[in-house]
């Protein structure tokens, strides 16, 4: 630049001072309006499904009009799971674009926690009446490590086996089939094979491209059937130490399992096993049409196979059967399952914390969760209506899922948990592919976990 | 260098001179421009000093009560990170085999073809390549999923002949997004190449045939001298814009299987935003820049031109 610094640069120097301060103050003009709370949610990529704005229109719509002045403001996300924490994590960084209430999920809301993204809502919620209508499990979901409760769950989901009737049939197996061990269910699948040779007998998800569905959906299925199963007795987190366990024998007998699985070739091919398509290919394509004889997958699936998502299907009540997952020798309480979920919370750069509750309130009402459990699919956490007739039989399937809330365990879901989960994913993608055997992979889960974890690892 | 500098000298001393005998004027000149220096140092020198800066924290999205300056830490880690290395690896095997070999030669190919072809097939031809080009990158992605996928086109094509089909993306997903990329991105290179042969003299063409000189000798001795200039040029581009290929890879592959088609740009991502490890993505990125300016001052070096 061969311009002096004479006069020039100090006039050029205010200038751009004087401009600068012009655009940043476009920046901050969102203002909060005391009477209006904005709403961040993750809306569907699919444009069919809309099961959650209907909802939350119809909240809004009570809402605005038991509380006359007030305002409900929406600011959906629209994008796939990982890609709306992102985004909503860079709005929480900023009072300018934090809202008043986001849905998070359990899966990073301790990593939220400790990064001071939410409020800790316990003053509310001890001049709240309903909140002892929610089972205890379910208040564990969004607690700190602190203690202290940073978000009100809005159902849960649980997990076990789907499998399709007719295929059992042809292959001889029970229409009742309840597998009490893994062996039973490999066995199963091994059947299936011999006699059933065109379909995919057992789909189990693995390996990073499905990312955490491969963890949870799999992996903490058959790890937290390995050991004495109380809810306290955690396999991946020791809970009174604050430590990540490295690679225990639980830990390399799942690997073992999904190993086994893929060697035999039980499950999909490993090629279709890895694509990161293959969720969307199991609910709209392989079960539906019959190619896919067991699923280890989520309560959530018939949400897919609604009228107008594009693949109805309104006989699969009738065509799969549901078995819960045993634990690995059949050990108390005989049965697993994960539980998830989300949550609503408030930022800690929440402009209107106090109305944002209020809003939560209207929405938690028995009759609204309830409307809201039944249209998600999802499963309750108020004890009011998991035992209301009415619930229990407005869906196939809804007993069966709600029941296995009792025998469930919740993720240890502290900050390195996703960490944790990619390293989980990627031995399970070693020896899915046989690239590595189950030693090799339970080691190099070892280090990344000291990694993950700064080496707060314990051997057990 | 040398030369450069000497070129600039006498423009300098001018300017100074005017400048030390009208401020005034010098400064209402340099008033235009402000507003468009302004905006650059606001949105782009801004983010990317604040980039360099955090690349030398452990700064996370989310998991982390507050972050500190850690020096150097994240490159060391990423040098000691297999999988950053794989991705560096995959990133030039990447480059080479899709932009250098596969966009570069072939949009070279095309464009040497369509000079000699009639105007139609020019226009048919140029068309098809050219639709490649503009398709987004998803929509690309997909179409190219779509052929390579276990039951693809590609494999129906092979099974109708009788050759034994595989999973591409499972088996060679590296290769198989290469081809994606030379697919979609050989227009480019066409286009620059079209250019530059239309500006040798037909002269100097026919003067060689008229010597004797078969096609390839032409090629090799008349042609590609004379357009070494727009080689550079596009070599350049092309290697840029291939190393931040990231939409393409991502919708047929995620990077996968177990990471071997996992280049940069995705291996950032992941780190970045899977891991929530801002400040080592950026760290990585920052690498990913090095790697660009090392090919292009190869290239500057090789086609260096004597004027």
């Amino acid at each position: 630049m061969p311009v002096r610094p004479t006069a020039t640069l100090p006039a050029l120097l205010a200038l751009s001072l004087a401009a600068a301060a012009t655009l940043t103050a476009c920046g901050s003009g969102s203002g909060s309006d005391p009477d209006t709370i904005k709403v961040s949610f993750k809306q569907s990529t699919d444009n069919s499904i809309k099961v959650m704005d209907t909802y939350l229109a119809d909240i809004k719509k009570q809402f605005e009009k038991a509380n006359p002045g007030k305002k409900v403001e929406f600011v959906p996300i629209k994008a796939p799971d990982s890609e709306y924490y992102t985004k909503l994590q860079q709005m929480l960084r900023s009072p300018k674009t934090a809202p008043d209430l986001v849905y998070e999920d359990t899966f990073l809301i301790n990593s939220d926690i400790t990064s001071g993204y939410l409020k800790p809502l316990d003053p509310y919620l001890a001049k709240w009446q309903d909140w002892n209508q929610f089972i205890d499990t379910a208040k564990e979901a969004a607690k700190g490590e602190d203690g202290k409760t940073y978000g009100i769950p809005d159902g849960t989901d649980t997990r076990g086996l789907w499998f399709s009737k007719d295929i059992f049939e042809k292959a001889g197996l029970p229409a009742d089939w309840q597998p009490r061990t893994w062996n039973d269910v490999l066995d199963a699948a091994r059947t299936i094979k011999r006699k059933a040779p065109d379909v995919i007998p057992l789909n189990v998800y693995t390996g990073k491209p499905v990312g955490e569905a491969a963890t949870m959906q799999t992996f903490e299925m058959l790890l937290y059937g390995t050991t004495g199963g109380t809810t306290t007795d955690d396999p991946l987190y020791d809970r009174s130490a604050k430590k990540w366990i490295t690679g225990s024998q639980g830990f390399k007998d799942a690997l073992t399992f999904v190993e086994t699985l893929y060697k035999e070739k039980l499950g999909p091919d490993v090629s279709d096993a890895l694509d990161p398509n293959v969720m969307t290919r199991v609910r709209g394509e392989w079960l539906p049409q019959g190619k896919l004889a067991i699923a280890l997958d989520g309560s959530w699936l018939p949400q897919d196979w609604l009228p107008g998502s594009g693949h109805a299907w309104p006989q699969w009540s009738d065509e799969l059967g549901l078995a819960a997952m045993p634990t690995q020798n059949g050990q108390a309480p005989g049965k697993v399952s994960m539980s998830g979920g989300w949550t609503w919370s408030v930022p800690a750069k929440a402009a209107n914390p106090d109305l944002a509750f209020e809003f939560v309130k209207t929405m938690q009402t028995k009759a609204n969760a309830q409307k809201w459990y039944v249209a998600n699919s999802g499963i309750a956490v108020r004890k009011d209506v998991a035992k209301d007739p009415s619930y229990v039989t407005a869906q196939p399937g809804i007993k069966f899922f709600t029941d296995l809330v009792a025998s469930t365990h919740y993720r240890p879901a502290y900050p390195a948990y996703p960490k944790v989960s990619t390293a989980v994913q990627e031995a399970m993608e070693g020896v899915t592919t046989g690239d590595m055997s189950v030693e090799d992979a339970a080691k190099g889960y070892d280090e990344e976990l000291k990694a993950a974890a700064d080496d707060q690892v314990i051997e057990k | 260098m040398t030369r450069a500098r000497s070129l600039n000298h006498a423009p300098t001393r001018s300017l100074n001179r005017s400048l030390n005998h009208a401020p005034t004027r010098s400064l209402s000149r340099a008033l235009p421009v402000t507003p468009a220096v302004v905006l650059l140092l606001l949105f782009l020198a801004g983010p990317i000093a604040y980039c360099a800066y955090i690349a030398f924290t452990d700064l996370q999205l989310t998991g982390q009560a507050e972050d500190s300056f850690v020096g150097f830490d994240n490159f060391r880690t990423a040098f000691g990170d297999e999988a950053f290395l794989n991705a560096v690896w995959l990133t030039l095997v990447f480059t080479v085999v899709s932009a250098l070999l596969g966009q570069n030669t072939l949009g070279l190919a095309l464009a040497a073809l369509m000079q000699r072809a009639s105007k139609p097939v020019r226009t048919l031809v140029g068309g098809i390549v050219i639709t490649a080009w503009v398709l987004p990158e998803v929509v690309a992605g997909f179409l190219l999923y779509a052929f390579f996928r276990r039951e693809g086109t590609l494999n129906a094509i092979l099974g109708w002949l009788g050759l034994p089909t595989q999973n591409w993306l499972f088996t060679l997903p590296i290769l198989a997004v290469s081809f994606a990329n030379v697919w979609r991105g050989t227009a480019f290179s066409m286009l620059v190449y079209s250019a530059a042969l239309n500006e040798i003299p037909k002269e100097i063409t026919e003067a060689a045939e008229v010597d004797g000189a078969g096609g390839w000798r032409r090629m090799w001795h008349i042609t590609l001298p004379m357009i070494r200039r727009s080689i550079g040029t596009n070599l350049m581009l092309i290697t840029l814009q291939t190393l931040s290929v990231f939409g393409l890879i991502w919708v047929m592959t995620r990077g996968g299987p177990g990471g071997k088609s996992q280049t940069l740009p995705l291996f950032m991502y992941e780190e970045a935003f899977q891991k929530s490890m801002i400040g080592y993505g950026t760290a990585v990125a920052l690498l990913l820049l090095v790697v660009g300016s090392l090919f292009s001052v190869v290239y500057l070096r090789l086609l260096r031109t004597e004027v």
